[in-house]
């Protein structure tokens, strides 16, 4: 895999910072969160991988991580709030020095805790144990999978990492991880390879289903299509391939006011590396905050000045309201 | 310049600009078309490819590919498609030599 770093444009032309928020009005809908079910923790941009959609411009060169002073502050307010679900990701999470700490603390304190793998960083330096201490602590793996052969995925994830991903998966079901019975949740997430929509979530995952049994006996739980966000690395392969207006009319015109009722920034909320709070990880790469005057940072957090607040918008959120919606956990409107 | 622009395919809904009663029967029907039927939509994005390379028309191939992705399939299984299409062209002129040795065959001894 590549640890080039591909360059950070300005991404000034694509936003239109009204129109999303016009096209809600159009339709008469808001956009205001209920109470935080899900907080979503960015451990960092360091990661193993040099994805060419990473909405994160995560790479092994990047260096800001959270650091155990952040972390021991989000442990703080997953004991104090109990946040339903922890969702930790990056980067490769588990690459952070905390990560441990901060999923046998949020499992301690009650929450469902889900980690973002990338299934290759399970090859890195002191790694290996990762498919035990997952089991061992109950956690929900998504991974990300952009499609069920290799020349796909290793055209968006970098050469090689196909059959890294398929030999990690088999570890993973080797120790229960997307076995039928077992209670340990394995899911995978499915990202367009290029500028265009997902395909309906059910049949696609029909098709993971089948060809990954085939071809590699590897089984899992559900597929999570996830639309590519027109920002960072993703927004520079638009530019740089000519596709960036194509792609952003084809998610106006996609635009389904259906989904706007499940939209993800209606529960989540997203802390940084620095502990900064967001409404979603996309908003979080674009340094767009939560709601002026709201405490800004998980150490201030307070759960009853966030219900209702008004969500941060920009133009990349159309990518979560075109066709059947996305979010973190797959489509949001079922077909 | 040629004669057929990638832009050209957005404004589709200005042939409507004239006997819009027409183009809007033709729309209810195409779209009716590509809903989920006895066919999926995958299915019929294929089809959909196949006969725009048999036409040869720019257009749909652009909007037929883009369908076909966005409805999960891949580049082999959409090569597939345009291969069935193209035998059917060769095919379809291949069986028209019968129609030739009969000709032939007819004015020889």
């Amino acid at each position: 895999m590549s640890s080039r770093e591909l360059p950070v444009v300005e991404e000034s032309r694509v936003r239109a910072p009204a129109a999303f928020g016009q096209k809600l009005v159009e339709h008469g809908l808001s956009l205001r969160a209920g109470r935080v079910e899900t907080l979503q923790v960015n451990v960092g941009k360091l990661c193993n991988q040099a994805c060419k959609h990473c909405h994160v411009d995560a790479s092994p060169r990047r260096t800001e991580i959270m650091t155990a002073e952040v972390a021991e502050q989000v442990l703080d307010a997953v004991r104090r709030f109990r946040f339903p679900v922890v969702d930790i990701t990056g980067g490769a999470p588990e690459l952070n020095p905390s990560f441990r700490r901060l999923v046998s603390g949020s499992r301690h304190a009650g929450s469902r805790v889900m980690v973002r793998h990338n299934l290759t960083v399970m090859f890195e330096p002191g790694q290996s144990d990762l498919p035990e201490f997952f089991r061992g602590h109950g956690v929900e793996v998504v991974s990300s999978l952009p499609y069920f052969l290799g020349r796909q995925t290793d055209a968006q994830r970098g050469p090689g990492v196909f059959d890294k991903s398929v030999e990690a998966l088999k570890r993973l079901n080797a120790v229960g991880y997307g076995v039928e019975g077992s209670g340990l949740v394995l899911n995978l997430v499915y990202n367009p390879v290029g500028a265009f929509l997902p395909p309906p979530q059910g049949s696609i995952e029909a098709d993971f289903k089948r060809e990954l049994l085939s071809r590699h006996g590897v089984t899992f739980d559900r597929l999570y299509t996830i639309t590519n966000m027109p920002i960072k690395r993703f927004l520079e392969y638009l530019r740089r391939s000519g596709n960036e207006e194509r792609y952003m009319r084809r998610l106006l015109d996609a635009f389904n006011p259906a989904s706007v009722e499940g939209l993800m920034c209606r529960t989540t909320l997203s802390v940084d590396w620095t502990g900064r709070l967001y409404d979603c990880d996309f908003n979080q790469m674009l340094g767009l905050g939560v709601e002026e005057g709201l405490p800004q940072s998980i150490a201030d957090f307070d759960p009853e000045k966030f219900v209702g607040r008004v969500v941060s918008t920009d133009a990349h959120c159309f990518g979560c309201t075109a066709g059947a919606g996305s979010s973190c956990g797959g489509a949001v409107v079922r077909g | 310049m040629s004669y057929y622009e990638e832009e050209d395919l957005g404004r589709f809904g200005d042939v409507g600009q004239h006997r819009p009663d027409l183009f809007e029967k033709f729309m209810a029907w195409y779209q009716a078309c590509q809903e989920d039927g006895a066919l999926s939509r995958r299915e019929k994005a294929l089809i959909g490819l196949a006969v725009a390379h048999a036409l040869q028309c720019p257009y749909c191939i652009d909007a037929y590919s883009q369908s076909c992705l966005e409805a999960g399939s891949n580049l082999e299984q959409m090569t597939e498609a345009i291969h069935m299409a193209s035998a059917l062209r060769g095919g379809a002129s291949l069986v028209h030599g019968v129609q030739a040795h009969n000709s032939v065959n007819k004015v020889s001894m």
